[in-house]
């Protein structure tokens, strides 16, 4: 086996030459590799695209992973309050949970993150390089004989022919990225829907779900009515002091 | 000689980089087929460095073909072997 070089450059090159082909007529060759390179342009551009869709879908389940681990948070305290530690700790449980789904969604993001800056690149390197070829195969069409011509195209082609395929691997590579993601996203959307992670005051839930939203409830009107009391007392000391 | 950094363009670089090159380029290998990645991934490291520091960028709109062409280093080594493999790791474009 040939160093790591050497392989690289002969897979790029087996890969550029059966996409690209060969004609008899070089002006054939010619149209045929500058159509192949809008759509690699194309392809590019929609990759782009997916992963901004899987970044969306990640922040979205970032911000609702977020809200779930503060309400978890004062649930719990709620139900310390209320004196039920196994209600605290089934809560407290369930927030770490949370968290370390967080994190995963947070080390996915990046990797997305950079994918995305990858591609964009790409895509820059290769809609210039499609451009100069444009011109350059105007060029050659217009000015050199079939035997001239076909020596030019082979350096023009190749050229261009590696950089379609590197920009071919940044594609690839950033589709698998996407797809693990909405692998993981799939697997916390069905804890969610498992109610491992669900919102304990949904309506339907378990019996657990049931006591902390009782207990939740009952101290939120505990709260107010200790607020209303506060209000009302100095209302009435303001009366005192008017009277 | 011309050298492509997979995912990142092109330099142009002095021939007596080669053999430097190649060095690194055997000890990658062997890391590859020892499956250490962590060896693989730094001796790619050190050769984009090596090429990014003693070579000149190629412009964007230039068609050049590379003599040389080295992987990513952010790659697992399943994705190398694969990438090395005769099938290839590229895909081909898909049918319109």
């Amino acid at each position: 086996m040939a160093g790591l070089m050497n392989r690289t450059s002969s897979v790029v090159k087996a890969w550029y030459s059966k996409l690209l082909g060969r004609a008899e007529d070089p002006s054939v060759t010619l149209d045929y590799s500058y159509e192949r390179q809008r759509e690699m342009l194309q392809n590019v551009k929609r990759g782009v695209a997916d992963v901004v869709t899987a970044k969306k879908r990640l922040e979205l389940q970032t911000t609702k992973l977020e809200g779930e681990v503060v309400k978890l948070e004062s649930q719990a305290r709620a139900a310390l309050a209320a004196g039920r530690e196994d209600l605290a700790r089934a809560a407290l449980e369930r927030k770490a949970l949370a968290q370390q789904q967080m994190q995963g969604l947070d080390e996915q993001a990046a990797a997305l993150e950079r994918q995305q800056q990858q591609l964009v690149e790409s895509e820059r390197r290769l809609s210039t390089k499609v451009e100069a070829f444009r011109s350059q195969k105007e060029v050659i069409k217009a000015q050199y004989s079939a035997a001239e011509a076909s020596a030019r195209i082979g350096e023009a082609a190749s050229g261009i022919g590696e950089e379609m395929a590197d920009t071919g691997l940044a594609i690839e590579r950033a589709r698998d990225k996407t797809e693990q993601m909405q692998a993981r996203a799939g697997a916390i959307e069905e804890l969610t829907a498992a109610g491992t992670l669900e919102d304990f005051s949904a309506p339907g839930g378990s019996q657990l779900d049931r006591e902390l939203a009782q207990i939740s409830a009952s101290s939120q009107v505990d709260d107010e009515l200790a607020k209303l009391k506060g209000e009302v007392g100095s209302g009435e000391k303001q009366k005192e002091l008017e009277g | 000689m011309i050298v492509r950094l997979m995912g990142e363009g092109q330099y142009r670089v002095d021939d007596s980089l080669q053999e430097q090159l190649n060095g690194l380029d055997d000890q990658a290998l062997a890391a590859l087929e020892a499956s250490n990645e962590i060896e693989l991934d730094q001796r790619l490291d050190e050769m984009f460095e090596l090429v990014r520091s003693n070579g000149e960028k190629l412009a964007d709109d230039d068609l050049s073909a590379s003599d040389a062409v080295i992987p990513p280093s952010d790659m697992t080594l399943e994705e190398t072997r694969e990438l090395m493999s005769q099938e290839g790791f590229i895909p081909d474009l898909p049918a319109e």
